[in-house]
């Protein structure tokens, strides 16, 4: 197994330093491995939102952007490995949500992982969606790359077990945005416990690829786009040579790097947020804000909102976003810089104009 | 210069209007309701190109058979369309997949065809002449030919272009049909007048309900666009609203793999999209490759839409009351069917009654400029 890393290392860096890095269109990617059996693509949707109104009905909006995803994902050329799931697949973890997102996820025509995002898991903490969807926390190795799926919405166990009359209310207090009644995510100690020793057995030279729901780095307290163990999470992801973390909750574009570690955002299929500017918390890693999301044009229902395309040529991530009724976008590692850059709209002359619409 | 060109259209007896249009013709401002037509830098517009565009319009022997012209699926006497047929008809009557698009207005379009394949006019008319369902020439030669020959082109293209023999090519062929078609605009409908000359009484009471509802609860306006001083009735832009990829929702990966693995040439796509009807449904995505496009196409003009029955880009939908029914049941033309799954995102059921949806039929007869409106005889006929 480590051989095999290994080789697929000196591989990987082989292919970086002739990968261009550019927007490629979908339907042209070629993987740039000399073997092309080792190449491998795959995609992520996220943050779906399915929300039940009552009997057979639900929020139809939501519905589209999943059944949307699903449908685009399924036409792929090349297809890709596997799908993840990035959480937050119902609104109030309800059976019927959950039910009705895993009917609409089955339709995927590719092997798919699921991760656990707070709206999934504070009514019952997480019980019926592991039915559904498995363990909250594992790892997988697919084709040379170590990938590990971690359930980062955790919080204290007084806020859990204690605070809260209902099961249904700790769900809504979860799931409100600058609720001072809401509460600070984490990964906690028995799974960093676990982290640890699942990675004591991956070698260093292996691609490393985590996928969480909240940020494992701290940007914005208030909407919880934030995690309170980060910094620990991200010293047991430090001495891997190539780490990236793909997280959703945010619904939006967001890409930073701290150390080794590349940090890319996904979109949600459900509606879009916009960057947190009341930033008003202890230091922040996250860079300026140099593109500011492009507004969504709210007759479109699907603007702003989008899923991903993600390739590993290079060992690293390039993110292609694939937007509804808006310009896709890729953002991907430069090896030259060390960081995650947009290959589009990074130069101020290409940004995208806000858009003027009344 | 517009009056040269309707005493052309005059000359040529197409019009029923005639009274209307040499009113209209005496004008030289752009017609209420319209922007100044968008006149490229390297095709100015003059009467003898415009006269030469006509002649070139109106010829048949531009086809295999002799018997089609451009004016043949865009007769100026139905509005520039072929309404009532749903579907084209070109050489030995063989049908294509797509309703014929007026040519009214199009000079504004930013795009041509309803894939919007086609960045302008120019370009626009080289195309038709090699669809095998269409004019169904192998290439442009035979065109060619008779231009460079013929006494009377040859003397045209000499004054036009002071190009004669080898020297006329297509780009001059097309320059001049595009001029033609850059004349054929028409606004001073009854709205035109309600809205920019404040003509209170030119809309009724109900045609002025379904306007609020146009703007409002029908969610009309987002893509067949009003502005404060003009109406194009369209945003340029392209959108899946339901129809036609409806019916091959099932075939969609197959279809769209074989767009997706081979790049074709405008001309390819062409003929693909108009031979096929299945391929035709993929709308716009045969020529992007864009998911977003899939199923898609561009927003028309509703101005002349009450003359230019059936509707939608396959010309599947019979009358304007059974489109809004189309819109007010969220993109499906039969409540209960299966939504598309990759439906535009402003698309969605409207909640609309039987009266606004009358009301909102009301406001599209409303959009009718004089020169199109049928007379009092034909209008009692039908």
């Amino acid at each position: 197994m480590t051989k095999t890393n290994l080789n697929r290392r000196d591989f990987l860096k082989g292919a970086a330093s002739v990968a261009a890095v550019s927007a490629i269109p979908l339907s042209t990617v070629e993987l740039a491995f000399a073997d092309p059996s080792q190449n491998f693509t795959f995609a992520y949707i996220s943050d779906s939102h399915i929300q039940h109104i009552k009997g057979s009905r639900f929020v139809n909006n939501w519905d589209r952007g999943l059944i949307r995803a699903v449908a685009e994902t399924n036409l792929l050329q090349p297809k890709p490995d596997f799908v993840m799931f990035g959480g937050d697949l119902a609104q109030l973890g309800t059976k019927p949500e959950l039910d009705h997102g895993a009917e609409m996820l089955a339709k995927l025509n590719y092997k798919t992982y699921c991760l656990l995002g707070e709206h999934d898991y504070y009514l019952d903490l997480g019980e019926y969606w592991s039915e559904l969807f498995g363990p909250h926390w594992y790892s997988f190795d697919h084709k040379g790359v170590h990938f590990v799926v971690l359930n980062s919405i955790l919080t204290f166990d007084e806020w859990t077990f204690d605070r809260w009359p209902t099961a249904e209310q700790r769900m809504l207090e979860m799931a409100g945005l600058d609720n001072p009644n809401g509460s600070p995510f984490m990964v906690g100690e028995k799974q960093r416990a676990w982290l640890a020793k699942d990675l004591s057995g991956v070698a260093k030279g292996t691609p490393l690829v985590v996928f969480s729901h909240s940020p494992i780095q701290k940007i914005y307290k208030g909407w919880n786009f934030w995690t309170d163990d980060a910094e620990q999470v991200q010293a047991l992801l430090q001495p891997f040579d190539d780490v990236t973390v793909i997280y959703g909750h945010v619904h939006q574009i967001q890409y930073n790097q701290i150390g080794n570690i590349s940090f890319h955002a996904v979109m949600a299929t459900a509606w879009p947020w916009p960057y947190p500017r009341a930033y008003a918390q202890a230091e922040s890693h996250m860079p300026k804000i140099t593109v500011p999301m492009n507004r969504a044009d709210p007759f479109f229902e699907r603007d702003a909102t989008g899923w991903q395309f993600i390739n590993l040529k290079t060992g690293r991530v390039d993110m292609e976003y694939n937007l509804n009724n808006n310009t896709n976008r890729t953002v991907a590692y430069n090896p030259e810089t060390g960081r995650p850059e947009d290959t589009k709209y990074q130069a101020e002359d290409d940004r995208i104009n806000p858009q003027i619409h009344y | 210069m517009r009056k040269t060109v309707f005493v052309v259209l005059l000359g040529a007896g197409l019009l029923a209007a005639a009274g209307v249009l040499s009113d209209a013709g005496q004008e030289q401002s752009t017609p209420l309701g319209l922007p100044p037509v968008p006149i490229p830098e390297n095709n100015p517009q003059t009467p003898e190109k415009i006269a030469l565009g006509e002649k070139l319009y109106m010829e048949t022997r531009f086809s295999t058979t002799g018997e089609v012209g451009c004016f043949t699926c865009h007769d100026p006497e139905k509005a520039f369309t072929d309404s009532p047929l749903k579907t084209s008809e070109g050489i030995n009557k063989l049908t294509g997949t797509r309703n014929s698009p007026t040519v009214i207005n199009s000079a504004y379009m930013t795009k041509q065809f309803w894939d919007g394949r086609s960045p302008d006019l120019e370009d626009q008319a080289l195309h038709p002449f090699i669809n095998p369902v269409e004019h169904g020439l192998e290439n442009h030669d035979p065109i060619l030919k008779i231009v460079r020959k013929d006494p009377e082109y040859a003397k045209a293209f000499k004054a036009v272009f002071g190009k004669s023999g080898k020297e006329i090519t297509m780009r001059e062929v097309t320059l001049a049909i595009a001029a033609f078609e850059r004349t054929v605009i028409s606004g001073d409908s009854p709205f035109d007048r309600y809205y920019y000359a404040g003509e209170e009484d030119a809309l009724t009471e109900q045609q002025k309900r379904g306007f609020d509802l146009f703007l409002n609860e029908g969610r009309c306006v987002s893509c067949h666009v009003i502005e404060q001083t003009q109406a194009l009735f369209t945003d340029n832009r392209f959108h899946n609203i339901g129809v036609g990829i409806n019916n091959i929702q099932n075939d969609v990966p197959k279809l769209a793999r074989n767009f997706l693995q081979a790049d074709m040439t405008v001309s390819e796509v062409d003929v693909e999209v108009l031979t096929d009807p299945r391929t035709s449904d993929l709308g716009r995505f045969a020529i992007s490759h864009g998911f977003d496009d899939l199923g898609s196409f561009k927003t028309p003009t509703l101005r002349n839409i009450a003359v230019t029955s059936p509707y939608m880009h396959d010309g599947s939908i019979e009358t304007l009351k059974d489109v809004v029914i189309h819109y007010n049941n969220g993109g499906v033309t039969d409540v209960g069917d299966p939504v598309n799954d990759f439906l535009s995102g402003g698309i969605r059921a409207l909640d609309l009654d039987e009266d606004q949806i009358d009301d909102l039929v009301a406001f599209m007869e409303a959009l009718t400029s004089p020169e199109f409106e049928p007379s009092a005889d034909e209008a009692d006929g039908q």
